[in-house]
C-alpha cells in the first residue's frame, strides 16, 4: 500500500467513524480497568476495609479479586462483540481508497 | 528414582519431539520459522497463548503461596486477568498489523532507523533470558527433586530439548507444544480440583471454611507483610504482573503466528477464558495442599512451598497422581522455554543480525541458518547462566522479567502505536531508562545486596516503570528533531486500526 493510500483512508468517514467508536470504548474502559485493579493491592495491602468474612469464610478480599477475573471476562466479550462489528468499518475503508479491489491489494 | 514418573516425563519427551518431528517437514522458510506463516488459527493460538505464558512458577508457585499464606499469596494472581485484558484492548491488534516477527519490527515500524531496533532487540534478549534462568532454575529443581537426577544434569537436559524444538520444528512446533501443554496443565488441574472438592461436597465455600477453621482467619483474610517497605514491595510486583505481560515479547510474538488482526482478538478472548479459569482456581488446590498435606510439611519439603502443587496429588492420589502432576509441570517448563527461546532468537538473528548487520539484505535461507543457529546460541547461554544461578529464587527472577518488560518494553509499545508527537529520541531515551532503572535498581537491591542494600526493594516496577514512561515522554518533547525517516503518524495509526491490506 503506497503513503497516498493511508492518507486516503485516514479520511474516509468510515475511518473516522471506526476510530471515534473505538476510541469512545477504550479510553473509559481501560481507565476504568487500571483504577478497578489498583484498587484491590492499596487496600488489602494498607487497610483493614476487606478483611471482614462475606460468604462462609470468604473475605471480601477474594470476593474483590474474584471479581477482577469476571471484570476481564464481561469487559472481553463486550470488547469481542464490538471490534467484530467494527471490522466491517476498517473493511469499507479499505475499500473506498482501493476501488472495491480490496482482494489485490 | 521414581520409576511412575520417569515413565510420564519420557511420554512427555516423546510426543514433544514428535510434535517437532511433524513440524519440521513444514519449517521451510523464514516465515514458517517464527510466525509459523501466520496460519495459526485464533482457538489454537489462544491455548498456545495459555501454553506460553503460564509457568511452572505460575502453577507451582502460586499454589504454593496460597498454602503457606493464604490471602496474602493470591496477589500473584489476580493481576493476570487484567494484564490479558488489557493485552487484548490495547496490544494485540496493533501488534498483529504493525510488526513482521518482533517487537522490534513494531517500533521499527515508525521510526526505521537500525539504533531503535537494535535497543529494542537487546531489551526482548535480556527480558527473555532473565525469564529463561528462572524456567531453568525452577526445571532443575523440579526434575532433581523427582527424578533424582542432579541439577546441572537437568539443566543440560532442558537445555537440549528447548534447542531441538526450535531449530527443527521453529514456531510451528513451538505452538502445538504449547497447546499439548496448555491441554495437559488444564486437566490435571481440574483432575486436582475435583478430588479436593469431592471431599467437601463439591461446595468450593467449605473449602474456606475448613481452612479459617484449622488455620485461622489469618488464612483467608489479607494481612499486613511486615512494615511499609514490605507492602510497598508486595505492591510493586502486583503491578508488575498486571503490567509486564503487556510488553512481554514471548506473549507479543504469539499475535504475529495469526492470519489478522480479528484472529488476535479471539485468541486473546480463548486465553482469557482458559488463563481465568486456571488462576481463580489456585486458592481451592493451595488451600487443599495447606488442609491435606499440612503447611509444616509443605515449608519443610521447599520454605517458598513449590511443591504443594505435587504433595497435594500425592496425598490425594497416590504415586501415580504425584508422577502425572510432576509430568504436567515438566511439559510447563518446556512449552513456556520454547516460546522464550524463539522470542530471542528473533531478537537475535531477525533483528540483530538480519537486519541491523546486513542492512535488510540476506537471503531467506540465510535469515533461516540465523534463526537456527540464535535459538542454538540462547539455549546454551541461558543454560550457563542457569548453572550459576541455582540459589536463586524462581519468583524473584521471573517477577523480574515482569518488571523490566513493563518498564523497558512498554512504554515504547504503546506510545508507538498511540501518541502522535512520540519521536526517535523518546522511543530510545525510554527503552534504555527502563531497563538501565529495571536492571539496575535490583543490582543495588536486598536480592544481590542483602542486608547493605540501596535500593530498599526487590522488585524495581514501582520506580522504574514510571521513569520508563516519564524518560520516554522527556526524550520527546525536549528534542527537536527533524522527521525525515519516520513513517508519518497517520500511516501507523491507519495500519494500527485497519491492517496493512495484506491477508
Amino acid at each position: 500500500m503506497q503513503q497516498s493510500e493511508y492518507s486516503g483512508i485516514a479520511e474516509t468517514a468510515a475511518f473516522r467513524e471506526l476510530v471515534r467508536r473505538k476510541r469512545a470504548f477504550l479510553v473509559p474502559t481501560v481507565v476504568f480497568v487500571l483504577l478497578f485493579f489498583i484498587v484491590l493491592p492499596i487496600l488489602s495491602i494498607f487497610t483493614d476495609v476487606l478483611d471482614g468474612k462475606v460468604i462462609g469464610a470468604i473475605s471480601w478480599a477474594y470476593l474483590y479479586a474474584f471479581a477482577q477475573f469476571f471484570l476481564a471476562w464481561v469487559v472481553t466479550f463486550i470488547y469481542w462483540r464490538k471490534a467484530n462489528r467494527w471490522d466491517e468499518l476498517a473493511r469499507k475503508a479499505r475499500e473506498e481508497v482501493s476501488g472495491g479491489e480490496e482482494n489485490s491489494a | 528414582m521414581n520409576v511412575t514418573a520417569s515413565v510420564f516425563f519420557a511420554a512427555i519427551v516423546a510426543v514433544t519431539l514428535g510434535i517437532t518431528y511433524w513440524a519440521s517437514k513444514r519449517n521451510k522458510s523464514t516465515s514458517d520459522h517464527y510466525v509459523a506463516g501466520k496460519g495459526i488459527t485464533g482457538w489454537q493460538n489462544g491455548l498456545a497463548i495459555t501454553g506460553d505464558f503460564v509457568s511452572v512458577g505460575g502453577f507451582l508457585g502460586i499454589t504454593g503461596a496460597i498454602a503457606l499464606q493464604g490471602f496474602n499469596g493470591f496477589y500473584l494472581s489476580y493481576g493476570i486477568p487484567i494484564a490479558f485484558l488489557l493485552v487484548l484492548l490495547v496490544v494485540a491488534e496493533p501488534m498483529r498489523n504493525l510488526g513482521k516477527y518482533t517487537v522490534g519490527d513494531v517500533i521499527t515500524s515508525r521510526f526505521g532507523t537500525g539504533s531503535v531496533r537494535a535497543i529494542a532487540a537487546v531489551n526482548t534478549l535480556l527480558i527473555s533470558i532473565v525469564y529463561m534462568i528462572s524456567q531453568f532454575v525452577g526445571a532443575g529443581a523440579l526434575i532433581q527433586l523427582l527424578l533424582g537426577i542432579n541439577y546441572n544434569v537437568a539443566v543440560l537436559i532442558i537445555g537440549v530439548l528447548a534447542s531441538v524444538y526450535i531449530l527443527a520444528g521453529g514456531m510451528l512446533a513451538t505452538t502445538w507444544i504449547q497447546i499439548f501443554k496448555a491441554v495437559l496443565l488444564l486437566s490435571g488441574t481440574f483432575l486436582l480440583l475435583l478430588l479436593v472438592l469431592s471431599r467437601f461436597d463439591f461446595n468450593p465455600v467449605a473449602v474456606f471454611d475448613e481452612t479459617a477453621a484449622t488455620l485461622g482467619d489469618g488464612a483467608v483474610i489479607p494481612s499486613d507483610y511486615g512494615g511499609l517497605i514490605a507492602n510497598l514491595d508486595v505492591l510493586s510486583i502486583t503491578i508488575a504482573v498486571a503490567l509486564g505481560p503487556v510488553g512481554l515479547p514471548h506473549v507479543l510474538m504469539r499475535f504475529l503466528t495469526v492470519p489478522d488482526a480479528r484472529t488476535a482478538r479471539s485468541s486473546v478472548a480463548v486465553a482469557s477464558v482458559f488463563m481465568g479459569l486456571f488462576f481463580i482456581l489456585l486458592p481451592i488446590l493451595g488451600y487443599g495442599a495447606a488442609i491435606y498435606v499440612g503447611q509444616a510439611e509443605i515449608s519443610a519439603a521447599n520454605p517458598a512451598g513449590n511443591l504443594a502443587a505435587p504433595q497435594l496429588s500425592e496425598a490425594l492420589g497416590g504415586d501415580l497422581l504425584l508422577a502425572f502432576i510432576a509430568a504436567v509441570s515438566f511439559a510447563t517448563l518446556l512449552a513456556v522455554m520454547a516460546g522464550i527461546v524463539i522470542a530471542a532468537s528473533g531478537a537475535f538473528a531477525h533483528d540483530l543480525y538480519t537486519n541491523v548487520w546486513r542492512g535488510g539484505q540476506a537471503t531467506d535461507r540465510e535469515q533461516l541458518r540465523a534463526a537456527r543457529v540464535a535459538a542454538g546460541a540462547i539455549c546454551v547461554i541461558g543454560l550457563l547462566l542457569a548453572l550459576g544461578a541455582q540459589g536463586f529464587n524462581l519468583a524473584f527472577l521471573a517477577t523480574l522479567a515482569f518488571a523490566m518488560a513493563a518498564s523497558a518494553n512498554l512504554p515504547a509499545i504503546l506510545l508507538t502505536i498511540y501518541w502522535r508527537r512520540f519521536n526517535l529520541t523518546g522511543a530510545v531515551s525510554g527503552m534504555v531508562a527502563g531497563l538501565v532503572s529495571s536492571v539496575g535498581l535490583v543490582l543495588i537491591s536486598p536480592n544481590l545486596l542483602g542486608e547493605s542494600a540501596i535500593f530498599p526493594f526487590t522488585n524495581p516496577a514501582l520506580v522504574s516503570i514510571p521513569i520508563g514512561f516519564l524518560a520516554s515522554y522527556l526524550g520527546t518533547v525536549l528534542s527537536s528533531e527533524n522527521r525525515e525517516g519516520h513513517t508519518p503518524y497517520e500511516e501507523i495509526y491507519v495500519r494500527s486500526n485497519v491492517g496493512s491490506g495484506e491477508a
